[in-house]
């Protein structure tokens, strides 16, 4: 085992040994440049945000750097030496870890034998288990990352999941983190705490880049900020004077509204009513235990809530996907706790669903097929069992045309398509015609801002013709942002439902924690 | 290296059999060709005289076409069962049996008497309609195994393959009671049929009968009835994305069931055709062995598609129907036919080699290289 040296003492005078520098990187894919002659310079002891939306070329820039890509040109030095990695354990040779955004963990296995798997330890033929423990709280204490060499990875929340990936880094002797969108799992208060092991692993020595789309988190913990926008390197700065407005300028090449505009509220009929709902998972586990809620027409109520709170099972069961175990769902007046998917949508029920590619798209249909997906049967489509591909064309076109979906033409595949005009497929389908009540599951996620700002656009006037919109969203931004009301979905059960005005992003974040209410 | 995978889960049936659909089989059986010579010339042969003596023996001569087009005729319709299947996901192993089933439903209802007294226009049609029945029962079977309990289509129709086998020779060769056997007969056949229930020969003493004008047909109308009707965009939203189906409100499990029983149906019809087609009019013990097998594999060198089973089909027609003149004239096994068969269908599965050999690129969305899937996990 190497001895590792002891806690360096905190100190940011400049200037630091460069650990990291990329020169001149250009990689290229078939019809795309996805990164064109990228510079950057990551130092010792530094956080290095790297900033830009979507397909903005952040992830190929770092699998290059991880030994995932080769790049088409350019140089990488890793403390001056120039590196050439075959694999990504040419990188980890180099001291050079990788946190995902998916972890990469075996759920059955201990947080111990997750850590060493790769790189056992042995005693004679076996493994050396003790040795993994040993070292998993050796690890855990230096750093500061709170973790049990024995729980089972499956049975911790996934900011403690996050803790074990930074361990299985640092025991493979990593130098230098690249930590792909860290903070998309975790809640505000959970934000915090991790920002506060990075610092912690920064202070001992290590280097950070932290790869991110939100602006504030940027300001909050990097010492320099480097944004990409087309494959290209548009800002390479110190963050100290940085403002949001002035990264979100540089991010998206022109300024951007974080408001949007909305008529007063002015609720109607009750349109979503939901008592004492209890739904449970594909395993089993009742995962919405107890969900009241009233949604009324022409209103926004958000749902804001850390993933895996029961969001996805609370959709399925109102978009009648997922029986539940028991409760009442009325939408318009009728009762649709046992109504199948096909009952509800004749209800007049859009449900865009959390995951597009799964549930809200067939990759393989044209963008035509995809917009009639749940429609096909509709008397407007097809004519007893015949369908008529004229009409269904047609529709395509307008709807193309009026959602602003960017293709070549109807009938390519949507799976060629970038997710956000996947999304906005989806969107167009369920936005358009006579609906009541529209229930959104994390509309724009993985989308680029131009999108985002459409997407979130559509919705409003959904609401201001009168719709009623149930949003739920794990980014907390987008609930302030929509909503009328707030609600907060912890373990299930909602902990709060507040008017906008009265949702501050602290008290909201403490309730997404599960702290009690204020 | 690892390219960012899509978004869209597992690869589906109807995303593979849209890469490069006709040039990977040309070129399949172009290698599985030249590899075929390999074992000629290690048999001792002249690989040119043996495919000559092939191609001279499959298509040589107007009847020999006829024979040709005859033998692939209940390979076609197999072929479109198990095709039907994959359209919704759905790995049909079973049109074996499903076939067996067919044709012994229509062996046994072609001897009931008082279809002898009707014309051939009402008695085929009653006894094609057994033989569907026979095969959607057998179809139908693990087509509500798999909607009610998620079992395994692969592993419920292998194990009916092998209760149909069995069910079929006690029904032939049984004396005590006896059942469908002809008591007259010195070998174990089942009675003859009725003459009004016989598919007349288009040219005789060929084995072509007016079979294949019902394959070719059923070909067409599987084909528009997928790309035309809400109960074919149902099917093949279910293959091709099960969960999206079930989000736009499709009646999955009912799909499920409805496909392996069509499925299963159209398998009862090869077999049934052919024992009402067939030179002989009626079942003997053993018959129709592998039928339903060479049909996944022609369904795979046709990659799912109604109207491509019809040249791979004819493609196993002639393979088999030229092999005992190859036999002859260059003194080579007729299972060399076999090795050449299985060739192409390891060239066609393992497409990654032929798309490299050729350098035909994978289009768009498709894993690189990946293996190719052609049904779902065993969870599904």
């Amino acid at each position: 085992m190497t001895d590792m040296n002891e806690i360096a003492p905190s100190n940011h005078a400049r200037p630091r040994a460069a650990v990291l520098e990329l020169e001149g990187i250009t990689k290229r894919f078939p019809g795309v440049t996805a990164n064109a002659d990228v510079d950057l310079t990551l130092h010792e002891g530094e956080i290095l945000c790297l900033l830009g939306e979507n397909g903005a070329g952040k992830s190929t820039l770092m699998n290059v750097v991880f030994g995932l890509y080769r790049p088409d040109e350019g140089v990488v030095r890793v403390r001056g030496e120039a590196v050439s990695f075959g694999s990504s354990a040419d990188a980890i040779r180099h001291g050079i870890g990788m946190v995902h955004q998916h972890f990469q963990l075996v759920p059955v296995m201990t947080v111990a034998e997750n850590v060493v798997l790769g790189k056992e330890e042995r005693r004679g033929p076996f493994l050396d288990i003790e040795a993994a423990r040993r070292n998993v709280r050796r690890l855990s204490q230096k750093y500061g990352l709170d973790v049990d060499p024995d729980a089972v990875v499956g049975e911790l929340s996934v900011g403690a999941q996050q803790r074990v990936e930074l361990v299985k880094a640092l025991y493979r002797d990593a130098e230098i983190l690249i930590l792909d969108e860290p903070t998309a799992v975790l809640t505000p208060q959970e934000v915090v705490e991790f920002f506060g092991v990075v610092r912690s692993l920064v202070d001992s020595g290590k280097s950070v880049i932290f790869i991110t789309h939100k602006l504030r988190e940027v300001l909050a913990v990097a010492d320099t900020v480097v944004i990409m926008r087309s494959g290209r390197v548009v800002s390479s700065t110190v963050v100290e004077g940085a403002t949001e407005q002035g990264l979100a300028r540089e991010m998206v090449g022109r300024d951007v509204g974080f408001e949007i505009e909305k008529a007063p509220v002015s609720p109607g009929a009750a349109v979503l009513e939901v008592e004492d709902l209890h739904v449970a998972d594909d395993r089993g586990h009742l995962t919405v235990a107890g969900f009241d809620l009233v949604v009324r027409a022409g209103e926004i109520v958000g749902i804001a809530g850390v993933e895996g709170n029961g969001q996805r099972e609370l959709v399925e069961a109102l978009a009648g996907m997922r029986t539940p175990q028991s409760g009442t769902v009325r939408i318009c007046g009728t009762e649709t706790t046992h109504s199948s998917p096909r009952d509800v949508e004749n209800l007049g029920v859009g449900h865009v669903p959390e995951d597009r590619g799964k549930h809200g798209l067939v990759g393989v249909y044209s963008i035509t097929d995809n917009l009639v997906l749940n429609r096909y049967h509709s008397r407007r489509f097809s004519r007893r069992w015949l369908m008529n591909r004229a009409v269904m064309r047609k529709h395509a076109q307008r709807l193309v045309a009026e959602f602003d979906i960017r293709t070549p033409s109807t009938e390519v595949d949507a799976a060629t398509l970038s997710g956000g005009n996947q999304q906005k497929i989806v969107m167009a389908r369920e936005l358009s015609g006579d609906i009541r009540l529209l229930l959104v599951a994390q509309p724009t996620r993985g989308l680029d801002v131009g999108s985002i700002e459409f997407i979130h656009r559509q919705i409003v006037d959904r609401r201001d013709a009168g719709v009623a919109v149930l949003l739920v969203s794990a980014e907390l931004d987008e609930v302030l942002t929509l909503s009328d009301r707030v609600g907060v979905l912890y373990r299930g059960t909602l902990a709060a439902v507040m008017d906008r005005g009265d949702a501050d992003r602290d008290t909201v974040g403490l309730l997404m924690a599960g702290g009690a209410t204020g | 290296m690892t390219p960012p995978s899509q978004s869209f889960g597992r690869r589906s049936l109807e995303r593979y059999f849209r890469l490069a659909p006709v040039t990977v089989p040309l070129y399949a059986i172009l290698i599985a060709s030249l590899v075929g010579a390999v074992f000629i010339i290690g048999a001792g042969s002249n690989p040119l005289t043996a495919y000559a003596a092939l191609f001279d023996g499959a298509l040589g001569s107007p009847d020999r076409i006829a024979t040709t087009i005859g033998r692939a005729t209940p390979f076609i319709i197999g072929a479109l069962a198990v095709v039907l299947g994959f359209k919704a996901g759905l790995f049909n192993i079973g049109a074996e049996g499903q076939l067996l089933l067919g044709a012994l439903a229509a062996a046994w209802v072609g001897t009931w008497s008082w279809l002898a007294g009707l014309p051939a226009v009402l008695a085929v049609p009653v006894v094609l309609l057994a033989g569907t029945l026979g095969g959607l029962v057998w179809g139908g079977i693990p087509g509500v195994l798999k909607a009610k309990t998620g079992a395994h289509e692969v592993i419920t129709t292998i194990m009916l393959n092998s209760i149909a086998a069995a069910f079929a020779s006690y029904l032939i060769t049984s004396r005590d009671p006896i059942l469908l056997i002809d008591q007259a007969a010195s070998t174990p056949h089942t009675r003859l049929v009725a003459d009004s229930a016989r598919l007349p020969a288009l040219v005789t003493g060929t084995g072509l009968h007016l079979g294949i004008v019902l394959a070719l047909a059923l070909c067409v109308a599987t084909y528009l009835f997928l790309k035309r009707t809400t109960p074919g965009f149902e099917i093949r939203t279910v293959g091709a994305n099960k969960d999206a189906a079930l989000y736009a409100g499709m009646p999955v499990q009912r799909t499920i069931i409805v496909v392996m029983a069509a499925s299963g149906a159209l398998a009862g019809i090869a077999g049934a055709a052919e024992v009402i087609g067939g030179s002989s009019g009626y079942l003997t013990p053993g018959a129709f062995t592998n039928i339903g097998f060479d049909s996944i594999a022609i369904a795979l060198l046709a990659r799912g598609n109604p109207l491509a089973v019809v040249p791979a089909a004819l493609l196993w027609g002639a393979l088999l129907s030229g092999a005992p003149l190859m036999q002859v004239e260059a003194d080579l096994s007729v299972n060399l036919v076999r090795i050449v068969q299985a060739l192409i269908i390891l060239f066609v599965a393992a497409d990654a080699i032929v798309r490299k050999l050729f350098r035909i690129r994978a289009p768009r969305g498709a894993v690189d290289g990946g293996p190719a899937t052609f049904s779902r996990g065993w969870a599904g």
